[in-house]
């Protein structure tokens, strides 16, 4: 392949609330977290749960004997945490402990705010630090403390707190949001890349698989048929048929078009395999399957490195092309 | 039921950074041609193919179906994958393989450990109630689970730097290595902490990479290669993920799984422990003794591409029996924090 500018590459940012049921046993933990109480269970050998499990771990006996246990505990292990991430409970550098909770045989992993590394020890008693306005989640226990830190030592910056599930007044929690966001450097490949480019230049390119000839746009880089990278590369016009369509009636969030309308394979003259894309410039109940259509582009000072500087196909009033000529595409 | 060997293994370098995508096609490519080219086998040849890779890493959904891509699915191929490392798609393969379906199965894993913040994606493994909601990261957990050691006086830190120097120098000989070189075990200690108590030559680097292993069921094997290795136990088994509640200090997945194994009289046995402490587990998990090559790739520490690295180990191994170099010899692949979910598999050459 020859020089050229390096594959585009953007930054993705992917976010999803995740809502979790919890079942009798989180659900009563999460319950006590908000009422700023700790409960462990108690497990068929007697052993007290801190978090609590929900299945005894020798016997697998559901378990429902619950046993609240101390706000101080002892710490067992630790790590120092130098970069935080998002999401952690304390925005500075601080340490990570297993934690034994008075009155637990398991230890609970969380944060403990001390300022280097040198203040924290195994063996060291910490104690907990509530959030302010606790919800019934993991994260109502903001950290915690050296059990000697004084009550207004100033708090750490910390991450933001979780949403709060909804509940009735006085039911117990049932359920617990967390938001989860990646941050992503996403990469396309080198020949998607040349495709966007050549997009941004108002032009189609595609690319023939050496071994079956056919032309893929957008190019893949490797043939799906072959396994073979696909390395010859065709300029494509912007005529098309539609091959097959659907009439959209459903609204949904964030849609920009109002329904009814059609969302089309869109087979590119000389192209082997098609692609979603919008008809519009007719009636919805007018669109046919191979039906011929052309691309209506942006205006140019819109146009990006993007498919969308076609707004949608639209028909040119041809003849419809013969259904032989596309049923192997369907 | 037949028994199942290795006929082939290829990988692609081991780099910190790919400009490739992260559905893996662009190290993909290369890496099932140079498998298929070492086998003499083709696509057609492949009686099934399994894969293990995650969407969490390509902060994308179903980023493995565009990895198909890279082996040509049409006509439709029998294909599976698992949202794990790769040595687990390979004992699916051996099971199909076991079980008379196919005669021939192709494995890969492929991760582009760089897209994103890797020990911040991988706290994502553990308990989504009462832990993930707290971003612990890979590092950190791994931290506490030295310093157990550490404190206990199951090793020191002098034990952990000397498989970090071993691992380096031995990865001198491996080309497809992100890491390698010599190092004193004086000089390593004396660098700064990078997440106390670790310091970064006790951490596998941030690695893109694929690896590709070809299995054939024991009657083809010899048609493809002159030395199979013959794989004569696969077992694997997982701990509790409730870190707080086991001996981290051991891997009793690693033991049963070994125990459930013949690990006697083994050459070279190659671990899948991507900090330094966690070999320091398994060999003793695996009762490997000082005769005992461990980990002669130069191991994780060397190059860890995610989804891949368990396979590979699995690959090293058997490349070292089809080439002469061991008799017997062991794969480890381990999956989750802090040595949750271990698998281990025995090599022999093919009689």
């Amino acid at each position: 392949m020859t020089t050229e500018a390096p594959p585009l590459s953007e930054p993705l940012e992917i976010q999803f609330d995740y809502t979790r049921s919890l079942g009798p046993v989180l659900g009563r933990f999460m319950t006590g977290l908000a009422e700023r109480r700790i409960e462990g269970v108690t497990g068929s050998d007697g052993r007290v749960h801190v978090p609590p499990v929900e299945y005894d771990p020798m016997t697998a006996e559901p378990l429902s004997k619950f046993v609240e246990v101390g706000q101080e505990g002892t710490v067992l292990t630790w790590s120092w945490c130098a970069e935080p991430v998002a999401g952690q409970p304390i925005q500075r550098p601080f340490a990570w402990a297993l934690i034994r909770l008075d009155g637990a045989d398991t230890a609970l992993l969380h944060a403990v705010d001390v300022e280097t590394p040198e203040a924290i020890h195994t063996g060291m008693r910490v104690r907990v630090r509530w959030a302010d306005e606790p919800v019934g989640h993991i994260r109502d226990i903001a950290y915690f403390l050296p059990a000697d830190a004084p009550d207004d030592q100033p708090p750490p910056p910390t991450s933001p707190p979780p949403p709060a599930a909804e509940r009735a007044d006085g039911a117990s929690v049932n359920t617990v949001v967390t938001p989860i966001k990646l941050g992503y450097e996403h990469t396309v490949s080198p020949e998607e890349s040349r495709y966007l480019r050549a997009l941004g230049e108002g032009k189609l390119i595609g690319q023939r698989c050496p071994k079956c000839e056919k032309v893929y746009l957008p190019p893949r880089g490797a043939c799906p048929t072959d396994g073979v990278p696909t390395t010859t590369e065709v300029e494509l016009p912007d005529t098309a048929i539609v091959t097959t369509f659907c009439i959209v009636n459903v609204p949904f969030l964030g849609q920009q078009i109002t329904p009814p309308y059609v969302v089309a394979y869109i087979l590119l003259d000389g192209a082997d395999i098609a692609f979603l894309h919008l008809v519009r410039g007719c009636d919805a109940d007018e669109v046919r399957m191979g039906m011929r259509v052309r691309a209506q582009w942006r205006p140019r000072e819109e146009w990006v490195t993007s498919m969308r500087n076609i707004a949608h196909f639209e028909p040119t009033g041809e003849p419809d092309a013969p259904y032989e000529s596309y049923a192997h595409h369907l | 039921m037949s028994r199942v060997s290795v006929v082939g293994f290829a990988q692609s370098d081991c780099v910190r950074r790919t400009p490739g995508t992260t559905n893996g096609v662009e190290m993909l490519v290369p890496t099932l041609a140079e498998a298929f080219k070492q086998t003499g086998l083709s696509k057609s040849d492949i009686g099934f193919w399994c894969s293990g890779s995650s969407d969490y890493l390509a902060g994308r959904a179903f980023s493995f179906i565009s990895a198909v891509d890279a082996i040509g699915a049409f006509p439709p191929i029998n294909e599976s994958h698992v949202e794990m490392d790769a040595a687990w798609a390979l004992y699916e393969a051996w099971v199909k393989i076991r079980i008379g379906e196919v005669d021939t199965a192709l494995v890969y894993g492929f991760g582009k450990s760089s897209a994103g913040t890797l020990r911040r994606v991988l706290s994502l493994q553990t308990d989504p109630y009462t832990v993930a909601p707290l971003w612990p990261d890979s590092i950190s957990i791994a931290a506490l689970q030295a310093r157990l050691g550490l404190e206990s006086g199951r090793w020191s830190e002098k034990d952990m730097a000397e498989v970090a120097a071993r691992s380096l120098a031995d990865a001198r000989e491996n080309p497809q290595a992100q890491r390698s070189g010599e190092s004193s075990v004086a000089d390593l200690l004396d660098a700064s902490m990078t997440a106390d108590p670790l310091r970064a030559h006790d951490i596998a680097p941030i690695t893109d990479g694929a690896s590709v292993v070809i299995l054939a069921a024991e009657d083809r094997a010899r048609d493809i290669v002159s030395r199979p290795a013959a794989i004569t136990g696969i077992e694997h088994r997982v701990d509790s993920p409730v870190l707080g509640a086991r001996d981290l200090t051991r891997s009793p997945s690693t033991e049963t799984a070994g125990a459930a194994l013949d690990v006697k009289d083994i050459d070279v046995a190659e671990l899948h422990a991507p900090f330094t402490h966690q070999e320091l587990i398994l060999r003793d998990a695996l009762g490997l003794d000082d005769a005992v090559r461990i980990s002669p790739s130069g191991g994780v520490l060397a190059g860890n591409p995610m989804f891949a690295a368990g396979l590979s180990r699995i690959g090293e191994a058997a490349r070292r029996v089809m080439s002469g170099d061991a008799d017997r010899a062991l794969a480890h692949a381990t999956s989750g924090p802090a040595l949750q979910q271990n698998l281990v598999a025995v090599m022999e050459a093919q009689s």
